[in-house]
Formats: C-alpha cells, structure tokens, sequence
C-alpha cells in the first residue's frame, strides 16, 4: 500500500489489506429491459461480505439472487451502483477478468472434455506448467472425492458427481471467492443433505470466501456464518442464522423462516423494554416492544418457544387460553393448531419426549404461553 | 437384396418365438409383429431403387441400352471413365459438392449462430426468408437466379452453378445450428468466461466443439443437395456440365452402366461419411 503506483493487481496482495472485505457491493440496482418495460429485478442492496466468510444470499424465487450474484461475476453490469472486490472497483470488468469463481445450477460442465480437462481449464487459461496443472487438478479432484475418474466425461457422471467436478473446477483456481447459485438444486433430499455437509467442510479445508445462494431456508441455516434474506430485490435482513432465526426483523423474514405465529394487538402500557399488548378477544400478553402505547404491533413468537398445558400457568409467562383444533404426528415431534379468543391460530410444537405430559385431543381447551422476552413485535 | 426380404422378417421373427415362450403369456406368442414388417417393408422400399443402381452396374449389356439383366461383368468397373464429357460433368459436380459444403457450412454457422443467440433488427426477416428458400419451387428459384445473374452480366457456368447450391443449401446448415445452439445451455459458455477465458478462446474451446455434431450434419446435407439437384442447376449451368445434367442428356441415346458404376461409388462415399461421423460422434460421447 506504501508505494501505490506500482500496487500489484493480484488477489493475494490484494487479499492481504487487512479489514477490507472481499466482496462489497455499494448501493447496487439492476433494472432488466423486457419487452419494452423495466422489471427491477435488484432495488438498492448494500452488502459487505469478509474474507473467508460463507454468505447465504437467500429468499424466495424471483427476489433478485442469481441477479445479484452474476453482478459479482460480471455477467450482469449493474444499471447503478459500485462492486467490488478486495477493495478494487471491478464493476465495468468483464467476467473473465475477475478473481472469483461460480458454480452453476446446471453445472455448466464442459461435456465434449474429460473431468480432467473440465478441472484443468482455468489454470490452462493463466497458462500454468502442466507438471503444476496436474498436481493441482489430483488435489481439487481429491478435495472432492473423484479421484480416478479424470479421464470420465461428465455425462457418465451421477448427478451428485457432476456436481463435485463443478466444484472442483471452480476451487482449483483459488478464487478470491466463490459464487454458488443453488448448487444443490437438482439433486435429491439424501444427496443434498450429505452435500451440504461436505461443502461447509470443504469451505472450512479451503478457507475461500463462499457466497450462496439459495431459497431453502434450511440449507442456508444450516451452512451459513451469515445469512442475507431478500425480498422484492432487497435486503429485509442481515445477521447470523440465529440473529435471522430468533428475531426476524419484518413480517416477512418471520414467515419465509421458519414457522412463525403473528399475533395482532394493540400496546396497553409498557414498562421499560416490556409492553403489555392486547389482543382483541384474547387476552393481554407481555412482549418485548418499543412502540409507544396504543400502537398497533404484530408480536411473533418461534413455535418451539410455546408451552402448552391443560392448566393456567402460573408465574410471569404470556399466556393465552385456545382451543386445540389440529394435531399433526411427525414421529419425533407433534405439532398442534390451537385456535385463539380472537379466532388467529398459534401453531406449537411439542417434542415426542417419553416423559412428556399427555398429549391434548382435538377440541380440547388449553392453555398456551411462553417467556416475555420470545415475543417480539415487527415493525410495520 | 432378394435373400434378404424373405429372410429379413422371417429370421427376426423366429429368434422371437423361441425365446416369447419363455417371457411371454401363451396367448400373446402368435400374434404377428406387424410393427416389424412394416419397418421391413418401409426399408425396401427405400433401399430397392439403389438397389437396383448397384445390381445394373454389373449388368453385362451388349447395346445401348441398360434396362435388362443379361449377365454379370465387372467391365464397367474398369471401363469407368471411358466417357471424357461424363468425368468432366463428375468432378464439376464432386468439386461444386465440396465447396457448396465447406462455403454454406461456413455462412450457414454464423447464420445459425446469429440466429439462435442474438436478438436484431431483421431477425423475423431472415428467418421468414431463410424458410421459404427451402420451401419455395426450384423451378421458380431456378427461373429467377437465372434472370438475376443475366441482369448482372454475371456468365453462367461453373461459378454460378456453386453461388445457386451455395445459396439454397445455406438455409438448412443455419437451421440445424441454429436448433442446437437454442438447445444449448447458455450457462456452459459462461462457465468457460468465469474460468478466465477470453471471449474469442470460449467460441473456439467450447461453443465450436459443441456445434460440431451440427455443422458436420448441415454441411453433409448441403453436399447431398448439391450432388442431387437438377433443377436449378439446369437454369444457371450454360454450358457447363454436372453429373445430373449429363445423365439427363443422354436418356435419349440410352443411359451407359458407366453412370450406374459412378452412382455406386457416390453412394459407397455417402455411407462410409455416414458410418465415419457415427463412429466420431460415438467417440466424442465417451
Ligand atoms: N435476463 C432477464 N431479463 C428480464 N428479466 C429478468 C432476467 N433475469 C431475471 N429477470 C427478472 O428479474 C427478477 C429477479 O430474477 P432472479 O435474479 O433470477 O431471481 P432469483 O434468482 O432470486 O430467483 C425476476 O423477476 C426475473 O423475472
Ligand atoms: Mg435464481
């Protein structure tokens, strides 16, 4: 950094300035021209992803992810907005000129070349020695188990297997980072579950920085040091599975993840970070809650924190009485609908534990409650 | 070609019962397997016409003319070119076949290409006319290329000839790349851009490879064309010859078993091109 002028541009000085992050996209907006009319597919996303991260990008179909991700890429320029990469502005550098590495869906194999050639072809493209070029493609082929089948074209290959040679050809170039858009995708429940361990082990053997994608919410839970959840082109939020999990910040984060309950009420009174809501027909429950009294506030409550018990709970849990109107088997856990006062439903899922008290019928009146601090109330 | 219509269904079908009691239920063992005869059927009906070029090839004739078998000779075989103007007409034809294929196999990629991948000013135009150039009369395109080279002053001959095959075969080279190219993955071009390939080497390492299969069938087509075609060929050959014309003339003297010979060795290139780019494409698959 002392002598600027002759700065080289490659990724490893580049990747040594400390805190900068590797990917960092600046108010990023991506409109496509279709059939004479703009669909804006990305709405202004601020991202900073750090060196050696693995970064979820996730939300529904059509919410802008593959957009944003070929905008790292290079596929897609932005129509506003800067990219960059370890500090360096790369948002009008074609694709091929940047240092990072993407997994396609379909894989996008090479299926006129060997899986050798497949894993050999950006190295060969950087033009390294062929004695180098083979102990690196042995190594990415071992990192992923497919040693011996280098000389295998990809149409032989098992799903799951083609899948690890795209990998290994997109690793073995040690890009700064790695873009995976639902890599997983097309494979089956068993395979994509084993897969995502062994990517979360080969991101963690490797150390590159990976950015997925992906609209399974328990993929990305799963795998994620950070999770972005998007919607309609934007970011709703950002933070740690847990931080996304345990206190979803929009209406929205709170129904894609997970299963959430959404209570409405009004703010009756608050004492410090504690309201007293109302719900119409219901009750009053306690919730942490900063809007002011007689505000109305969504209150949403994970259905794994609430109890349910034949008998009024004592002490300074929430609490609401309901009606069990379904019950749901699902070997290890039950799940119950309880019908409120109010007439909403809060879903409860109850661990099968051998000592667990005895399970409610339909129809049968209970008692559901949970800790002040579980509730939380969603802006908007 | 006799033996082998009456052992063609014949032997198929008693490999079939002697395994059928085995796998089969008794009832289902008699009944007869239409669907094979008629594919047999089909085939001769397809293959006798050459069938019958091949076996008068060796027909031992004595006049002029070829139509009755009367013994077999392999004189014609060593007398093949004893016709100078029919050899001409044969190498114009193999000569134009080649280029018409190496030039529309050329244009028709990058039509195809442009095709299927790009969105122009124009592009509802091309292939609106790309479509009616395979299905407008050749006599009407015949008629009409003539009167454009005349209008040029361009003299017919030769080069007129390969400009017309060149012409009218180019459509189908662009659309058998064209389908491929709609068919291809988009994402396998852009894998190759995101390894660090420029664009130039990405055409060369991935997409040219990848519409090889296509371009060697279009190119092979566009040779069969300008082999075969007689019609637009008369309106545009002045006094140039090709292997169509030439038999064409002499119908009236008497067709020589020469023709028949060279018709059989065309025929004999066409399947070993054929059976060359089966076994490559079945290579390429490995
Ligand atoms: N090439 C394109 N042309 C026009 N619209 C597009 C194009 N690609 C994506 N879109 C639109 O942009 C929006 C976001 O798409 P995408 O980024 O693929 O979403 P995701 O990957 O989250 O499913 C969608 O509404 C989609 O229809
Ligand atoms: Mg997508």
């Amino acid at each position: 950094m002392a002598t600027a002028t002759e700065e080289p541009r490659t990724r490893h000085d580049a990747g040594a300035r400390a805190g900068t992050p590797a990917i960092s996209l600046e108010q990023i907006s991506k409109a496509y021209r279709s059939g004479g009319e703009d669909v804006q597919a990305v709405r202004g996303i601020d991202l900073r992803i750090e060196q050696g991260e693995f970064f979820s990008l996730l939300g529904p179909s059509g919410c802008g992810k593959t957009t944003t991700m070929r905008m790292v890429a290079g596929f897609e320029s932005p129509t506003s907005g800067t990219v960059r990469l370890h500090g360096d502005d790369v948002t009008g550098v074609a694709p091929h000129r940047r240092d990072v590495n993407m997994v396609f869906q379909s894989y996008a194999l090479f299926p006129h070349m060997t899986v050798f050639d497949n894993v050999a072809f950006g190295l060969r493209r950087k033009r390294e020695a062929s004695g180098e070029i083979r102990r690196k493609v042995a190594e990415a082929l071992e990192l992923v188990e497919l040693n011996g089948r280098e000389r295998t074209k990809p149409g032989r290959l098992s799903g799951g297997q083609q899948q690890r040679v795209a990998l290994a050809r997109a690793l073995v170039n040690r890009p700064s980072a790695l873009l995976l858009d639902e890599p997983l995708g097309a494979l089956d429940l068993k395979l994509r579950q084993a897969m995502q361990m062994e990517l979360k082990r080969i991101q963690r053997d490797v150390g590159i920085t990976f950015v997925y994608v992906t609209h399974d919410q328990g993929e990305a839970l799963t795998m994620s040091d950070r999770i972005a959840v998007m919607n309609g082109g934007r970011v709703e939020q950002l933070g740690t599975p847990a931080e996304v999990y345990e206190r979803p910040a929009t209406r929205f984060t709170a129904g894609f993840i997970g299963t959430s309950n959404l209570l409405s009420g009004t703010v009756a009174g608050r004492s410090g970070e504690v309201a007293t809501v109302r719900i119409e027909g219901a009750g009053e429950v306690r919730a942490s809650c900063d809007a002011p009294a007689g505000a109305r506030v969504d209150l949403t409550v994970r259905p794994e924190k609430i109890a349910m018990e034949a008998e009024e709970p004592a002490g300074d849990r929430a609490r609401l009485a309901g009606t069990v109107t379904e019950v749901v088997y699902l070997g290890s856990a039950t799940h119950y609908t309880v019908r409120l006062g109010d007439g909403s439903e809060v879903v409860v899922f109850r661990q099968n534990a051998s000592d667990a008290a005895s399970a409610a019928e339909r129809g049968e009146t209970v008692w559901v409650s949970w800790r002040p601090e579980h509730a939380y109330a969603l802006p908007g | 070609m006799t033996t082998a219509t009456e052992t063609g269904p014949g032997a198929p079908d008693a490999g079939a019962s002697a395994t059928g009691s085995v796998r089969r239920p008794r009832g289902a063992r008699r009944r007869p397997d239409w669907g094979k005869y008629f594919t047999w059927t089909v085939l001769c009906w397809l293959f006798a016409p050459i069938a019958f070029m091949v076996v008068f090839s060796f027909n031992d004739i004595a006049g002029r003319h070829n139509v009755t078998w009367e013994g077999f000779t392999l004189r014609w075989y060593s007398d093949a070119f004893a016709y100078p103007d029919l050899n001409v007409a044969l190498l114009n034809t193999v000569t134009i076949a080649v280029l018409t294929m190496l030039i529309a196999g050329f244009l028709g990629t990058l039509l195809g290409l442009a095709l299927g991948r790009y969105r122009f000013l124009g592009q509802s135009a091309t292939n609106l006319v790309m479509f009616s150039a395979i299905s407008a009369p050749e006599v009407v395109l015949g008629a009409s290329l003539l009167s454009m080279f005349l209008t040029m002053n361009l003299a017919v001959g030769y080069w007129t000839i390969l400009i017309a095959h060149v012409m009218f075969s180019v459509s189908f080279v662009a659309i058998t790349v064209r389908a491929r190219v709609l068919t291809m993955d988009p994402s396998v071009e852009e894998a190759a851009r995101d390894l660090g390939a420029t664009p130039l080497t990405t055409f060369r390492l991935v997409t040219l490879p990848l519409l090889v299969p296509a371009i060697t069938s279009g190119g092979l087509i566009a040779f069969a064309l300008s082999v075969d075609d007689f019609i637009i060929t008369s309106f545009v050959s002045g006094s140039t010859q090709t292997f169509p014309l030439w038999i064409w003339g002499s119908t009236r003297v008497g067709i020589p078993p020469q023709v028949n010979v060279m018709g059989t060795l065309i025929f004999g290139l066409g399947v070993l091109l054929a059976v060359a780019n089966t076994v490559l494409a079945r290579r390429r698959s490995r």
